[in-house]
């Protein structure tokens, strides 16, 4: 939430994503320095350039240092910061503030994660000291719980609502297999993912994100200055962000079939934009698609489709990659790997390709529309943050 | 008049069937059943339960002043377990808990402790039954919780007198730290335990003025079963002989005295007399005369109707749930050992749900986790509406994933979630409504 926002004050001038994958042969360091040094190169800018950083990973470091030493940069300021899956949305979202305070003149937004040095499967969370008494189940079971709800409320059948779900994930990796960056670059069918092993409740393998390493980062400066640099930037004409109390769980009259937080997150990011149709007026979405029913409810909470509706568009193919509105038209955290820092960044990423006509002849999508909405989340149904941005190619 | 005001038992519900202890070790087992604590029970959860039901059936306006948990398997040493079932009864803090533990017959002299105080005490006693593989011990015991509340005033069952012999002999024994009990050659106990059971007899009925035929109900339970056969013939004992539950729970050891009783109290009539003999390290016998107010008294839970209740459990879980095989876990990590100053600010909230234990609920929602850390995936977790207004997300137990539906009725069961750095990490699941 930002009851004015900075519409326009602020433009990405350079961006940069590395290969999302199983780099078992790289380090954070490798991809923090990968992605630092292709975003200068996409902004035409020095690392000694960039006065400050905004570095966002959720649990691959602790502090500034750990950028600052990939880079080797030891005379700036470096903030870590961190936010759950909306890490590296937050890595932007404050660099952004930043120059639009006058503090600083061109920042880096960074994120980065390596999730695959843990020996683990999925994404695991720091354990935090803690009573023993909080929840023992996994992300995916939380999400889990959606399908039936939705199912009930809307009277569609489980068996027809799994299938939309896995139609979800298989448009994802449709998008992803012409994606050179994503971690899963193979299609999936309707029947293929309904055939996957059960993971939770009627969720199966294929219904839940890939897990991967990988860094992503922006350079922003002040839009007044964005022409100093590059020919084509891309404004930033709404952030949003809400923190939920976690009280969801907690409240009997939550039904697992909207995010509330999400809700209220998206309608300060269209007032801010001033969008009141997003469906018609954006060129795309990147939404946080980190099991199919979160994609699924998104579409309702993103005001895409009526309330209810969101499984006949989908069935529709209205959010394909040439639909109507083209959602993770990159593959999404699906096909593309959820590094959790990095991920925010990513979906950004999508949008600066997309919007600018760069993002290949396999994949690219009707852009005339000159917006792109971005949507990030953290946590849990019941308990989770949310972020939205809304970026143009066109000032006003 | 001082004796017993209400009591409690809690079996757990899953049984080990013998005749499946040989089809996998090639010996051991029998006919019958054996109950099995749940992998996420030990015996303070166990002791709780049974506490927990006595508490709820006792006369309006008496609570304890002390409470003694007695068991052979403490879940901890060093630090006590009262303590977590008096923190999950939420008694006062001026009630003292402590241990009295280590050997069955902690549990009669706990008894006995309690019914010469003046003020009402709870005695909790609760036993998990090992053996190794194969094992008689393995196949006749059981694991169970009984809780005695005793004191003056509106007694179901008065004592009237008492015997006691104590003698030093080693028949059956554990080191600290061993799962398993030893036993000598079993004709040497029949030359101890009879005798020592023929004294504490004799004098408990000298001590109440009765002669062995005035005697209605007999109990005779204890850590060698040749003697109580034998000695129970040599009682002469005219009345009813109480079923031991070993054909479908087995012996419960620390529990046995409490447990039987309870039984014997579900279907006693007032103003019968009931003997309680327990052979364990000597003999003790207590003798009581049920009174008036047993007629209007309602268990919470009858114990017999928890004897014949139950669901099968194969041995394969059954020797993993004892941690005699280790299965492969899913590929998480490891939980970390809860934070001893968390716990203590919440204390409240984690072992008594800040008074809502008791709340009843039904199923929102609910899923099948088949990828987090448990000791015995897939963890079912549900959405609960309770019948108070709350919502919490829980942990379901007990259950067959199959067998969950929206709409179904829980009650709030309490547990041991996972240890880890040697610290167990209770707190409450939900269970299908009973």
């Amino acid at each position: 939430m930002s009851p004015q926002g900075i519409k326009d004050r602020i433009a990405i001038i350079g961006m940069s994503c590395t290969k999302f994958a199983e780099h078992f042969d790289k380090g954070l360091d490798d991809l923090l320095k990968e992605a630092a040094l292709k975003a200068c190169r996409s902004a035409h800018v020095e690392l000694s350039d960039i006065e400050a950083y905004w570095f966002g990973t959720a649990q691959s470091a602790m502090s500034g240092i750990a950028l600052a030493r990939a880079i080797g940069v030891g005379d700036k300021p470096i903030t870590r910061v961190e936010n759950f899956c909306a890490t590296g949305s937050e890595a932007l979202r404050n660099a952004s503030y930043a120059v639009a305070s006058g503090a600083y003149d061109i920042a880096m937004a960074i994120g980065g994660e390596k999730v695959k040095d843990s020996g683990y499967q999925g994404v695991n969370a720091a354990a935090i000291p803690d009573d023993g008494t909080g929840r023992t189940v996994t992300a995916a079971a939380m999400y889990s719980m959606i399908g039936p709800a939705y199912a009930k409320k809307y009277n569609v059948d489980l068996d027809e609502l799994k299938r939309v779900l896995a139609r979800i994930a298989s448009k994802n990796h449709f998008n992803g297999a012409r994606n050179p960056l994503a971690q899963f670059r193979k299609e999936a069918s309707v029947d293929q993912i309904c055939a996957m092993p059960p993971v939770a409740g009627m969720l199966g393998l294929f219904d839940c994100s890939g897990v991967a390493d990988g860094a992503a980062a922006a350079i922003v400066v002040r839009a007044e200055d964005a022409y100093r640099y590059t020919d084509d930037p891309l404004y930033i004409k709404a952030l949003s962000f809400v923190a939920g109390d976690g009280s969801g769980l907690l409240d009997p009259t939550y039904d697992f079939t909207t995010f509330p937080e999400i809700v209220t997150c998206v309608e300060n990011a269209y007032s801010q934009a001033g969008i009141t149709d997003p469906r018609a007026e954006l060129a795309m979405a990147e939404v946080h698609d980190c099991f199919t029913p979160t994609e699924l409810v998104l579409m309702e909470d993103l005001k895409f489709s009526h309330r209810g509706e969101a499984w006949s568009d989908i069935s529709k193919g209205s959010f394909d990659l040439h639909g109507e509105l083209p959602v993770n038209p990159d593959g999404g955290l699906k096909s593309f790997g959820h590094p959790v820092g990095a991920s925010g960044l990513r979906m950004h990423y999508e949008a600066w390709l997309q919007l600018r006509n760069a993002a290949g002849e396999e994949r690219q999508i009707d852009s005339s529309r000159g917006k792109a909405l971005i949507h990030n989340l953290g946590g849990y149904p019941g308990e989770m943050v949310s972020f939205v941005s809304i970026v143009g190619i066109n000032p006003g | 008049m001082r004796g017993i005001l209400s009591y409690g038992s809690y079996i757990p519900q899953w049984r080990l069937v013998r005749s499946d202890i040989p089809k996998m070790v090639g010996t051991g087992g029998g006919s019958g059943t054996r109950s099995v604590a749940s992998f996420d029970e030990d015996t303070t959860t166990l002791g709780f339960e049974a506490a927990r039901l006595a508490l709820r059936a006792a006369p309006s306006g008496i609570s304890p002043s002390a409470l003694w948990f007695t068991t052979v398997t403490p879940a901890y040493t060093d630090k006590a377990n009262a303590s977590a079932i008096h923190a999950a009864l939420r008694l006062s803090p001026d009630v003292i808990a402590a241990d009295l533990s280590g050997s069955v017959r902690s549990s009669i002299g706990a008894l006995c402790l309690a019914l010469q105080a003046d003020a009402p005490s709870i005695v909790v006693a609760a036993d998990l039954r090992s053996g190794l593989p194969g094992s008689s011990d393995e196949s006749e015991g059981g694991d169970a919780g009984a809780a005695l509340l005793v004191g003056e005033g509106a007694v179901i069952a008065e004592l009237i007198g008492t015997g006691s012999s104590t003698a030093e002999f080693t028949e059956r024994w554990r080191t600290p730290g061993e799962m398993n009990s030893h036993v000598w050659e079993d004709r040497f106990g029949e030359t101890r335990y009879v005798p020592f059971g023929e004294e504490a007899w004799t004098e408990a009925l000298k001590d109440a003025g009765l002669i062995a035929e005035d005697i209605n109900h007999v109990i005779v339970t204890g850590a060698h079963r040749r003697s109580i056969k034998v000695l129970t013939k040599r009682l002469g004992v005219q009345g009813r002989l109480i079923d031991d539950l070993g054909a479908t729970v087995g012996w419960t050891g620390a529990a046995s005295p409490a447990l039987l009783l309870g039984t014997c109290l579900d279907e006693a009539l007032p103003d019968k007399t009931i003997a309680v003999v327990s052979l364990a390290d000597g003999a003790d016998v207590l003798i009581f005369r049920t009174t008036p107010a047993l007629a209007t008294f309602a268990a919470s839970r009858p114990t017999n109707t928890q004897a014949a209740a139950g669901k099968p459990l194969p041995y394969g879980k059954y020797l993993t749930w004892r941690g005699l095989l280790t299965v492969q876990p899913p590929n998480r990590p490891e939980p970390s050992r809860v934070s001893s100053s968390a716990a203590a600010r919440s204390v409240d909230w984690k072992f008594s749900l800040r008074g809502h234990s008791d709340v009843l609920g039904t199923i929102t929602t609910f899923t099948i986790d088949r990828m987090a850390h448990s000791p015995n995936p897939p963890v079912v977790f549900a959405v609960v509406d309770f019948d108070d207004g709350r919502r919490q997300s829980i942990e379901l137990t007990d259950v067959d994933p199959d067998e969950i539906a929206i709409g179904q009725r829980v009650e709030m069961t309490f547990r041991r979630l996972f240890t880890a750095g040697g610290i167990h990490n209770y707190f409450w699941k939900a269970r299908l409504a009973l």
